[in-house]
């Protein structure tokens, strides 16, 4: 159980939080690791507040509660720092990654003294940019990957891109704007 | 060849019936179970299988629907969820007495209220006397090997009763896991053609489905629907043999993990027995004599083997994912509780309610219990009946 990396994910409901646990859960599978993906539903609606669950091991993972002890957090919407206490039980030798546009300097008063790594990436600015949308999810997941070390870069993309050629089968045209997404969020999380 | 594959409960579900591609499906969307016949009803439309899929307006008629079908000769499936399956209630006891094969995929939710989505076992517990064989799975990966089996069991000559394929609600239902898949064809050899001796729609033996029994033949027509419960136990082993000879997975009636020397232990089904043998590890490695019983056939209840796996302990803890609100004990606690004493076998026991309407089970949480049990076995106890994560 010790080389378990437990994650958990904040975001508000309609932001692909979940999806992006279910893809993180994904790409581990393929590199032949024993992977959980599982969110938290409570009232079920748009801007909700919602977490989401990775566990990523070399072992079998027996364990089906949630995770209140996480090597890392993510954070998909930044509001949330001010509602959910996001650090709560977050190892100080893990990390927290947020989504903003601000220095990580302004937002450590709102994270309770954490002691731990913190890095923040715009991911709204690789959205619009990669995608001309605002799909948080998919820089936040390049973003965890590269701060957690759960794989190196290029398994990861090259995963990435063979489960989008899956999913984006009908509609192959996004699959580039997605990759083009996760290379700058590799690059620009700090 | 085995397949390597990570899905969640409900995929792995669907996943089977793929596989084992039945003639009818009759289904109602409801929460957590919808996926089920979402996907299903995807590889309906592709033309994955050939099975009738009947879009019902409600879960009264989709298990009326199948009750139908499968009178006519058709192997049949469903799926449902809390409410969804208080609504079949009737039809629950007629498919069972007139001993109709039929499959239904349960996803375990509260059954209100408050209103709730999460996971407990009190849909599943509510229908416990109604005459279905019911089988609980931990994992994604016990839900798809039941599913696969549950016709076997089910059809089989000595049984012809239906059967519930049970798993936690978003627990595991909404959880992408690893999982081992079995190859297409492996599972159609396993699960083979429908053959049934008796339907509607056979026209050299006519016969009727469902007509009114006086007080002369009822009792007689229960007893054998009972006797067809009790040879459902031998079946399910046969049954769970044969398929742990193509797979190498899986119990019959009940796992015991780390029970041969245990002094204390815990019993329970459902997605809770994995975190629970987490705990057990923990303890173990501190040096406590603690093991754990998972479930796996509730309906027909492994009572004896149960009390035989027990003999040893001296505290026991029996877990329930309802409440019975019958101020005394809940239906695992009763049945333990029953096996144990007509063995003749006396130790503590506790029964506790946990999990309700989704609250976590944690691996502390299960630590506690054992902590409990080894405090009961010292000094005996008054509190037999107690509840697991609750704040009072």
């Amino acid at each position: 159980m010790n080389n378990m990396v437990e994650i958990r994910w904040h975001g508000r409901g309609g932001q692909g939080a979940k999806t992006a646990a279910l893809l993180l859960a994904d790409v581990a599978f393929q590199t032949g690791k024993y992977v959980q993906g599982f969110p938290e539903y409570g009232p079920e609606r748009m801007g909700a507040p919602i977490t989401a669950f990775n566990r990523i091991s070399d072992n079998d993972i027996r364990v089906h509660s949630n995770i209140y002890e996480p090597d890392y957090v993510v954070v998909v919407d930044e509001s949330l720092l001010d509602t959910v206490d996001v650090t709560a039980g977050l190892k100080k030798e893990g990390a927290i990654v947020i989504n903003t546009d601000k220095d990580k300097e302004e937002l450590l008063p709102k994270l309770n003294g954490y002691e731990g790594e913190v890095y923040v990436i715009d991911a709204r600015e690789i959205s619009v940019a990669a995608l001309g949308k605002y799909f948080p999810n998919t820089p936040m997941l390049a973003a965890i990957v590269k701060v957690s070390g759960v794989m190196d870069r290029e398994t990861f993309m090259s995963e990435m891109r063979g489960s989008y050629a899956h999913k984006f089968a009908s509609k192959p045209e996004v699959i580039d704007g997605n990759m083009k997404a996760l290379e700058m969020a590799f690059d620009k999380v700090r | 060849m085995a397949k390597r594959d990570r899905l969640s409960g409900n995929e792995a579900v669907a996943e089977a019936l793929r596989q084992i591609n039945p003639d009818v499906m009759p289904a109602f969307p409801i929460t957590p179970s919808t996926e089920i016949p979402q996907y299903f009803s995807k590889f309906c439309a592709n033309g994955q299988v050939d099975t009738e899929f009947i879009p019902v307006e409600s879960e009264h008629s989709a298990m009326s629907a199948a009750i139908g079908a499968e009178s006519a000769g058709a192997r049949t499936v469903s799926a449902t969820s809390s409410a969804g399956m208080a609504y079949m209630w009737e039809e629950l006891y007629l498919a069972s007495a007139n001993r109709l094969p039929i499959a239904l995929a349960l996803v375990n939710r509260a059954l209100s209220g408050p209103i709730n989505i999460n996971c407990d076992h009190s849909d599943a517990m509510g229908a416990r006397d109604a005459g279905w064989i019911q089988l609980f799975a931990e994992t994604n990966q016990e839900a798809y090997d039941n599913m696969v089996q549950a016709y076997r069991i089910a059809e089989h000559k000595d049984v012809r009763l239906p059967i519930m394929i049970c798993q936690d609600g978003f627990i595991t239902s909404h959880a992408v896991q690893n999982i081992t898949l079995m190859e297409d064809e492996e599972v159609r050899n396993f699960v083979g053609e429908y053959q049934p001796e008796q339907y509607l729609l056979n026209p050299n033996g006519t016969m009727a489905v469902g007509p009114y029994s006086v007080s002369n033949h009822y009792m007689e027509a229960r007893r054998a629907q009972a006797e067809a419960m009790h040879n459902a136990k031998d079946v399910i082993k046969a049954v769970a043999e044969e398929f742990a000879a193509v797979t190498g997975r899986g119990v019959a009636w009940f796992e015991e993990y780390a029970m041969e020397d245990a002094e204390l232990a815990i019993v329970l089904m459902g997605s809770a027995a994995g975190t629970a043998k987490d705990a057990v590890d923990n303890l173990r490695a501190a040096g406590k004599k603690v093991g754990l019983i998972k479930i796996r056939m509730f309906r027909p209840f492994p009572a004896e083997e149960i009390a035989e796996a027990l003999k040893n302990v001296k505290a026991v803890a029996l877990m329930d994912r309802t409440e019975s609100f019958n101020d005394h004990n809940g239906p695992i606690g009763a049945d333990v509780s029953t096996a144990l004493f007509r063995a003749g076998k006396l130790c503590e026991t506790i029964n506790y309610v946990y999990g309700l309407g989704g609250r976590d089970v944690r691996v502390e949480d299960i630590e506690k219990v054992f902590a409990d049990l080894e405090e009961a076995a010292a000094n005996g106890t008054n509190d037999h009946y107690r509840y697991m994560g609750v704040r009072e």
